[in-house]
Order: C-alpha cells, then structure tokens, then sequence
C-alpha cells in the first residue's frame, strides 16, 4: 500500500499533526510520500524538515503561489492525479485535512473515513462517533482510501533519521474559483494547543476576557500550558475561536488538563477526555466534568485558582 | 438569487447516546431527534441574507427517513419557502448525500448552497466538501461570517491559527460553524404557515444516485471509560497533586 502524506506546515517547519500522520501511514505497511504543498522558501524548508522524517521513502514539493494559502480547490486538484501512483491518502484532521481530504474523496468517488483513531488493519480503521460516545471500527473497500487523522491518537514519527529525496511536483495552480483575501492569526509564544504537555481551560466562569486572561494567564504561564476555553467561553469572546476545545474545536491529549469553571457537557468532554490526568476547578459538587477528572477540587475559582499559581 | 440548505435530522444534541448491547450501532429507538444544530445555523444564514434582500427564496433539501419531513417544517417555520425530502430508510453516507445534492443543485440553480460543517451523529464533516467538488464549484467552509459582495461571497472561516477571509466566485459552496449566528426560534404562527408549505418528495433512485454503503461498520463499542478520580479538599492537596504529576519543578 503506498501512501501519501499531506503535510501540515507552517513558518517552514513541520506541524506535529504531520509526524502523527506519518505514523499512521507507515503503519498500512507500505512506502510513506510526503507532499509538501505551498509557496517560496518556507515550503522549500518543511519538504527538507520532512525528507529528515524517520520512515519517509519520498518528499514531493509542489511550490507554487497557488498552493500558499491551501486553497482547498487548487490543493485538491493538484492531488487528485498524484493518487494514482499511491493507494491511501492521509490527512491530519486539521482544519486544512478537513477542508482538503473530502474534496479530494469526492473527486477520486471514494467515500472518506474520518478521523482515524486506529489501524485496525490494512482497511479497517476506528473513528468516534457522537461526539465520541462511540467508536466505529469501519471497513473500506474503496480503490483509494482517503483517511484523516486524529493527530492525537498516533505518536509523533522521529524528526530525524530519514533522509529521502525531495522532487519537485507541478499541478495545475489557481483554478481561478477562490481567492485569499486575509488572515487574522491570533499568533502566540505559547505552546501549540493541540500538542502542548499541559492545558489550562477557562469555561463560562470566567466572566469576561479581562477576567479570563487575569485568572488562566499567570496560571498557563506557570506551567508552561496552552491555553484553552469551552465554547461558552468562546462565544462570550473571553477568548478566540482557536482556543475552543470539543467535538466542533479542537481535540487534545496532554499529560495534564485543568479544566477551570467548565462544565463537562458532552460536547467539550469530546475534544479533552483522552487526557492523560484531568484536573477540574468547579463550585458546583454536581458538575459532569467531576465524573471524568482524576483529580477535582470543589471551590470558587476566583479564590482557588489565584492561590493555586501563587504556591505552585 | 436562490439558496439551497440541506439539513439533517439527527438525534437531539441533549441525549446522551447509548451503544447498542450487540455492538450494530447507537440505539436510536424512542430517542428524541431534532434538526443538526449546524442546519439550523445554515438555514438561519439564508433566512437573514434573504431577509436582507439578498437573497428571494429558499429551498431546503434532506436525504432520510419519512419522519425527515418534521425537519423540513422546522426549516419552513424558520422562514425557509419550500421543501425536497429525498426519501429513503437506508443510512446514507456523505457521498451519496453529496451526488444527490449535486442533481438537487443542477435544478434548482441556487447561487449559494449552505451546509452544517458537520453532523453531530456521524461527525463526518465531508458532505460540503464533497458537494463543491462534484460541482466543480468553490468551498467555504467553518464558516463564522458570509458576505455577498456582487458576484462573489467573502466567507471567514474559523481555522486552527484563528480566523481567515477567503473570496468565492458564485454560485458557491458554504458550510457553518458554530459561531455564524444564533438561530431563531420559530414562532407559533410561523410553525402554522409552514406546515402549509410544499414538501416535494424524490427518491434517491430519481436523481439515479446509487446510496450503497462503501463502507462497512464493522461495530460499534463504547469508548474506554475513566477510572473514578478523587476529590481534594483544599488548594494546598491540590498542589501537592500537581507536584507529584512532575508537571512544576
Ligand atoms: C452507529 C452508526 C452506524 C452507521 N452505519 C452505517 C452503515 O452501515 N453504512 C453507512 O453507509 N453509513 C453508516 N453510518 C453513517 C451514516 O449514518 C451517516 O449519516 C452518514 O455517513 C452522513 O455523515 P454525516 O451526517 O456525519 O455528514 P457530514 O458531512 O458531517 O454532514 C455535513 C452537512 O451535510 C448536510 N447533510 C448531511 N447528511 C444529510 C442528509 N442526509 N440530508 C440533507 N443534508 C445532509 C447537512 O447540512 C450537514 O450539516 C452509520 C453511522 C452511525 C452513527
Ligand atoms: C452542536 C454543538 C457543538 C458544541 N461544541 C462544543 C465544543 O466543541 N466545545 C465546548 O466546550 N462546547 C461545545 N458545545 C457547548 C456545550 O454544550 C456547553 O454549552 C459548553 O461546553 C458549556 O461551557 P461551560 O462549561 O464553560 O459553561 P457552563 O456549562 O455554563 O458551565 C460553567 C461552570 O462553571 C461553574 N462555575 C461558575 N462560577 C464558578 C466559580 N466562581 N467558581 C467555580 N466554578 C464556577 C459552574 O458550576 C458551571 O459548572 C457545543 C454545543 C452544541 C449544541
């Protein structure tokens, strides 16, 4: 089975997403292509960090103004003929693999299977349902498969070791039917929320942004965490879009999850409970997110939280 | 212009689902559905843009069951103008809900097509995706803002690094994210009209669209569960916990 990866990559480095995707391909058992889609020096720099990857047989680069934004309808199309030299594509499911992938499993009439959880076997994989109150395990028969990725359930193949050839790839370009018009990158020097070792998040208790960043901040910063937030918290704007845990936001997996004045609807429980140890902050005995925490203290947190930062 | 929402009944975004004993699926027997709580965003969308004069009707489609037909009425009762219902009683994976979406869109020529990003049963987050490919049109989707500037719409998509404005030249392919709006709530007299609005009903076979499954569920299993945790009694355990874990120096 040869597979093709689609990297994830930003600043000229790859994204873990991509090394926990690479993961996944060497295990259908075949060789592993990595494809490398975007433009200038900075993609130039992530097919030579993946062409390091231990694994990885092959790096395509396809370096082209068209390919700098990951429009999904010019990524697609410059994919779609790759697919029939290789049998699997996989996707992080980020929201790029999540834009791209399905597009291109349309376009080769194959049905996707959806954030792979596991390699069960050459075709049959598991995949949360419900919001991951259940877990699928599914079989696909189609002539390509085209799989995304749960970064979070695969570990990250070695940085280092490898040392594949990097070949340029042409497509087609701009298929004229989108453009980039801007972005607003909430950029951080914090740890990325999806692969951070520690995560601090903040639910409707907060209050309002000043509050949640008084309170989360000094504590996030004391453990060297990523900063997260429920989707009430999100949607009172305490915080950005790009913070959001759950079922619609992100899904992580640290060591360590505090979760501070949230709930535990079924919805964020959905995108934190593979945490390896979860910490939970709630006034309220009663609350679900105490069903799921290792540990949980029953207090206020505009008393508790300061305190606990103060002593750590 | 003319805007086409597909919607989807799913199981209601309150039940906690329960896997079935014998490992064939989720047991949905007496469990209260509703419309995807992504759907209704999209088709309060639609109703806003034709509320602002955007947009002069709007056609809402579903692939699924009979009973399908109740979220088509919610769909009207929120301001929607007609119905397609594509019956059938097989689960229908995104691809085929996508085929039987293009063949809806080749006859009704909307200039916008708004989806939910994602189904809350199935999780999928494919069917708009697979809809502008097999259409050849362009795609925004996790959508929290949709603008019609002329002949195209800017869409502004929530994404891992934050927010991102992308431009599509119509007709376009949008899916919705959670923050594009807050759905209405449907008033009485409004539910009343709507049940006097048109359901047309089509089949899966009259779009020629073949809704086989490609994929097998082999089964269906509860997730691992979490081994009971304890509950400290002052900030100071807390602590203690916290350096233990090695987490702090
Ligand atoms: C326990 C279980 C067992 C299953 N078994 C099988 C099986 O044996 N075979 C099989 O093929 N599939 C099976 N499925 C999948 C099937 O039920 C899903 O409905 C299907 O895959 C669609 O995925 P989705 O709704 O998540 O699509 P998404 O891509 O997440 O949906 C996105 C959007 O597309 C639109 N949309 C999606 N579906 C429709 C629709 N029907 N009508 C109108 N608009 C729609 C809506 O706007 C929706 O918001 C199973 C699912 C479960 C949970
Ligand atoms: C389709 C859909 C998708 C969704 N996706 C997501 C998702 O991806 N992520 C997500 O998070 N949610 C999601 N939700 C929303 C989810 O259902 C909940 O509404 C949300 O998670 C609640 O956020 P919260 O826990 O911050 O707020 P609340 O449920 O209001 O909880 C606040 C908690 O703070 C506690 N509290 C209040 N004051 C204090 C204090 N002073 N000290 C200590 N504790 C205090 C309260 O006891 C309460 O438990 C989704 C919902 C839907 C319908």
């Amino acid at each position: 089975m040869k597979a093709l990866v689609l990297a994830e990559h930003g600043g000229g480095a790859l994204k873990d997403s991509t090394l926990s995707t690479i993961t996944a391909a060497t295990q259908l058992g075949g060789d592993v292509t990595v494809l490398v889609a975007g433009s200038g020096a900075e993609a130039q720099q992530a097919a030579d960090a993946a062409a390091q990857v231990a694994g990885v047989a092959r790096v395509l680069l396809a370096d082209d103004a068209a390919y700098g934004q990951m429009l999904a309808e010019n990524v697609a199309a410059l994919i779609v003929p790759l697919m029939d030299s290789h049998d699997a594509l996989l996707c992080p499911a980020t929201s790029n693999g999540k834009n791209i992938a399905p597009r291109v499993a349309a376009l080769l009439d194959v049905m996707q299977v959806s954030d792979v959880l596991s390699i069960e076997g050459e075709r049959t994989f598991t995949r949360p349902i419900y919001a991951g109150n259940a877990i699928a395990t599914v079989e696909s028969a189609e002539a390509k498969l085209v799989l995304t990725v749960r970064g979070t359930s695969f570990a990250k193949a070695e940085a280092a070791g490898g040392s594949a050839p990097v070949e340029p790839v042409g497509g087609s370009g701009d298929a004229g039917l989108s453009r980039f018009v801007g972005c607003e990158d909430s950029a951080s020097d914090r740890p990325e929320l999806t692969s951070a070792g520690v995560v601090v998040s903040g639910g409707r208790a907060l209050k309002d942004a000043e509050t949640f960043e008084a309170i989360i901040t000094p504590l996030a910063d004391k453990l060297h965490a990523a900063i997260g937030a429920s989707r009430a918290a999100v949607d009172a704007g305490y915080i950005g879009n790009d913070h959001q845990v759950g079922q619609t936001g992100k899904i992580v997996a640290p060591e360590v999850y505090i979760a501070v004045g949230i709930s535990g609807a079924i919805q964020h429980l959905a995108g934190m409970k593979d945490s390896k140890i979860i910490i939970a902050i709630n006034k309220d005995p009663d609350a679900p997110i105490f069903q799921v925490a290792d540990v949980g203290l029953v207090a206020d947190i505009f008393e508790a939280v300061p305190e606990l930062t103060s002593k750590l | 212009m003319k805007i086409l929402v597909p919607v989807k009944r799913v199981i209601d975004y309150n039940v906690r689902p329960r896997v079935k004993a014998d490992g064939s699926g989720v047991d949905l027997a007496n469990v209260k559905m509703s419309m995807n709580p992504f759907d209704e965003i999209a088709v309060e969308q639609a109703v806003r843009l034709k509320e602002a004069g955007q947009a002069e009707e709007i056609v809402v489609v579903s692939v699924g069951p009979a009973k399908a037909a109740d979220t088509l009425r919610s769909a009207m009762a929120m301001g929607a103008d007609r119905a397609v219902l594509v019956q059938t009683e097989e689960t229908v994976e995104p691809l085929a809900v996508a085929k039987i979406l293009k063949a809806v869109f080749e006859a009704e020529q909307p200039g916008l097509v708004i989806l939910g990003k994602q189904a809350i049963d199935d999780d999928c987050n494919q069917t708009g995706q697979m809809l502008a490919a097999l259409t050849g049109r362009p795609q925004g989707t996790f959508a929290s803002k949709v603008e019609i500037a002329g002949d195209s719409v800017n869409v502004t998509r929530e994404v891992d690094g934050g927010l991102e404005t992308i431009a599509l030249t119509m007709p376009a392919i949008v899916t919705a994210d959670l923050r594009l709006n807050e759905p209405r709530y449907a008033s009485l007299p409004n539910i009343m009209k709507a049940k006097k609005k048109p359901i047309d009903t089509k089949t899966p076979e009259d779009f020629g669209v073949d809704v086989t499954p490609r994929l097998k569920v082999l089964k269906v299993s509860e997730p691992a569960g979490r081994a009971a945790g304890v509950l400290v009694g002052s900030v100071d355990e807390l602590v203690a916990k916290i350096k233990d874990m090695g987490v702090v120096a």
